[in-house]
């Protein structure tokens, strides 16, 4: 089995978010940068896979050279090597385009992603490259077997779970439950040494339009402070909830 | 020229999403001087969306598509946008929205933009504005294709009413075996509780509740309220509640008008899954614990003394 991971290089959760060039650009000033959450899970899975059922695993990235350090954290933790596209992620549609581009030159059948990234959300790159290979898709997955040919997989709804079988090739968008947190997997110091021998290969872009552009970012309207309510005094919360903030 | 909609259902009833999408829906259409054309796949009667302002209903029956199938959906809606040369198609952006809409913005060569807030603010170039940084920002996406798929974020436009006298025809939907090559073998769901995703209210506690035998009087607010439960993370990591009720950044998301949360800190990571909810609620004995800062109302107190109280003075509030 050749399995994809798809690394998302991500501002780390506790960032501050700001922007630049008149609200276009993220501010990544100061800005720890890590492997996308979501990601971690399926990364995580992939090395199950690889040391249960002999799978090879490459990780890709599409990015400048400042995600090189993020695709050797996940070749650190145990991927057999990387594969860089050379390119500013312009739109989901874009980034799609590019990886089914890695895909079909790699002849992966399992290809894993994160449900979304943390700074675009859009949760759709996954989906739109399944759809461009042609290869099945289960979005929000948390739990996956491959017997041969054959995936049974989970996937998160709501107020519940979903079992469903496919086939490979596959595409999976993974988070929680995939592998449990504790689970994941950090570098140790024998990882990282190795990872620094491991292959990672910078390829070209394909020519590809995006389909949308960003034309600015905003921040939320700043929020009024929080008004306290004396703990012997429900009734005003509640009064409050009624007829000043209609939620009840 | 259309704008298509499309009205998810479960087991033959409108989720509550289905109203919302309806309602941007026609509003878009008036922005586009365009009519507005709801699907619906496996409903008998669709005609409550004519409620909400649906002119045209397409009703698809198929009997490959008795649940969920993103594929097989995107499939139906793919064909009906040609027959209706649709210019936009609306979905919600709901763990079955976000599953299937990708697919179709391929299948349609059309811009996705996931997670909608607002009307778009301009048509020429196709503006909308989406959440973006786990909420911490928004992003004013330009769609440049001719054909643009829309995510509406859940309770983001809200229902608005607007009968119309609709009319409804159905159509035949071409499914092959290779549109559902992924089946599904089974669902497992919690019966009679409200789902998290179609809550309008959300009561939420953490660890501060100190052990999973305190959560009766979790469940008796949410009772009075209406509402679903959920919970912090470290409550889930520690099994007190199942990992479903797990809200925040790497558990559900939260977008519910009013959500309550008691005993809960507030970690930058469970803010970044409920800040989209309109107004929050915090209990908690710590008054330095970070939730107060993103709060509209706060109580520090004791949960223990608390939410008692409160249960007793809504049940009085509920029967005035």
């Amino acid at each position: 089995m050749k399995i994809l991971v798809c690394i998302s290089h991500v501002p780390d959760t506790t960032s501050k978010i700001n922007f630049t060039d008149d609200d276009t650009k993220f501010d990544t000033n100061g800005v720890q940068f890590v492997i996308n959450p979501y990601d971690e899970f399926s990364l995580t899975r992939a090395m199950w896979f690889k040391e249960k059922q002999g799978a090879s695993v490459t990780v890709v990235n599409v990015g400048n050279p400042t995600t090189e350090p993020t695709l050797r954290k996940a070749l650190a933790i145990g991927a057999d090597d990387a594969i860089r596209v050379n390119a500013e992620a312009q739109d989901g549609f874009f980034v799609a385009k590019q990886l089914a581009e890695v895909v079909k030159n790699g002849n992966y059948d399992l290809v894993l992603a994160g449900r979304e990234s943390i700074d675009y959300n859009g949760g759709m790159v996954p989906g739109m490259l399944a759809a461009i290979l042609d290869y099945n898709f289960v979005n929000g997955c948390i739990s996956l077997d491959i017997d041969g040919a054959s995936a049974s997989a989970s996937r998160e709804i709501d107020g519940g779970y979903e079992k469903v079988t496919t086939e490979l090739p596959l595409v999976i968008a993974g988070q929680k439950g995939l592998v449990e947190e504790k689970d994941l997997r950090i570098p140790n110091m024998r990882g990282i040494m190795m990872a620094r021998k491991k292959p990672l290969n910078v390829v070209e872009p394909a020519e590809v339009v995006a389909n949308t552009v960003t034309a600015s970012f905003e921040k939320p309207a700043p929020k009024g402070a929080v008004k306290l309510i004396d703990a012997d005094n429900v009734d005003e919360l509640i009064s409050l909830l009624h007829t000043e903030a209609k939620v009840i | 020229m259309s704008v298509l909609v499309f009205a998810d259902s479960s087991e033959g009833k409108f989720k509550k999403s289905a109203f919302e999408v309806v309602s941007y829906g026609k509003k878009v259409a008036e922005q586009l001087g365009s009519t507005i054309v709801a699907v619906t796949i496996n409903v008998a009667d669709a005609s409550e969306l004519y409620t909400y302002g649906a002119e045209k209903v397409i009703s698809v029956s198929n009997d490959n598509l008795l649940t969920f199938n993103a594929k097989g959906y995107a499939a139906v809606l793919t064909q009906v946008a040609a027959q209706e040369n649709a210019t936009v198609v609306v979905v919600d952006s709901s763990v079955d929205g976000l599953y299937l809409a990708p697919l179709l913005a391929v299948n349609l060569n059309a811009g996705y933009a996931s997670n909608v807030v607002a009307l778009p603010s301009a048509t020429s170039p196709f503006t909308v504005k989406r959440k973006a940084f786990s909420n911490k920002a928004f992003n004013n996406t330009e769609i440049n294709t001719a054909l643009k798929v829309i995510g509406l974020a859940k309770n983001s436009y809200g229902v608005h009413e607007n009968a119309v006298a609709g009319s409804s025809e159905s159509f035949d939907a071409q499914i092959s075996e290779s549109d559902v090559s992924v089946k599904s073998v089974s669902i497992e769901k919690a019966s009679g509780t409200i789902t998290i995703a179609d809550a309008d209210i959300v009561v939420s506690a953490g660890r501060g509740l100190k052990g999973p035998e305190n959560w009766g009087m979790i469940e008796e607010l949410a009772e009075v309220l209406g509402a679903a439960t959920a919970c912090s993370k470290p409550v889930s990591d520690l099994g007190w509640r199942p990992h479903a009720e797990h809200v925040g950044q790497t558990g559900k998301p939260v977008a519910s008008n009013l959500y309550i949360a008691i005993g809960i800190s507030g970690a930058i990571q469970h803010l970044a899954g409920i800040n989209a909810s309109k107004v929050k609620v915090v209990i908690n004995t710590d008054a330095e614990a970070p939730f107060f800062k993103a709060a509209d109302y706060g109580i520090v107190g004791d949960a223990f003394e608390v939410v008692p109280k409160l249960i007793e003075k809504l049940k009085a509030f509920k029967q005035s």
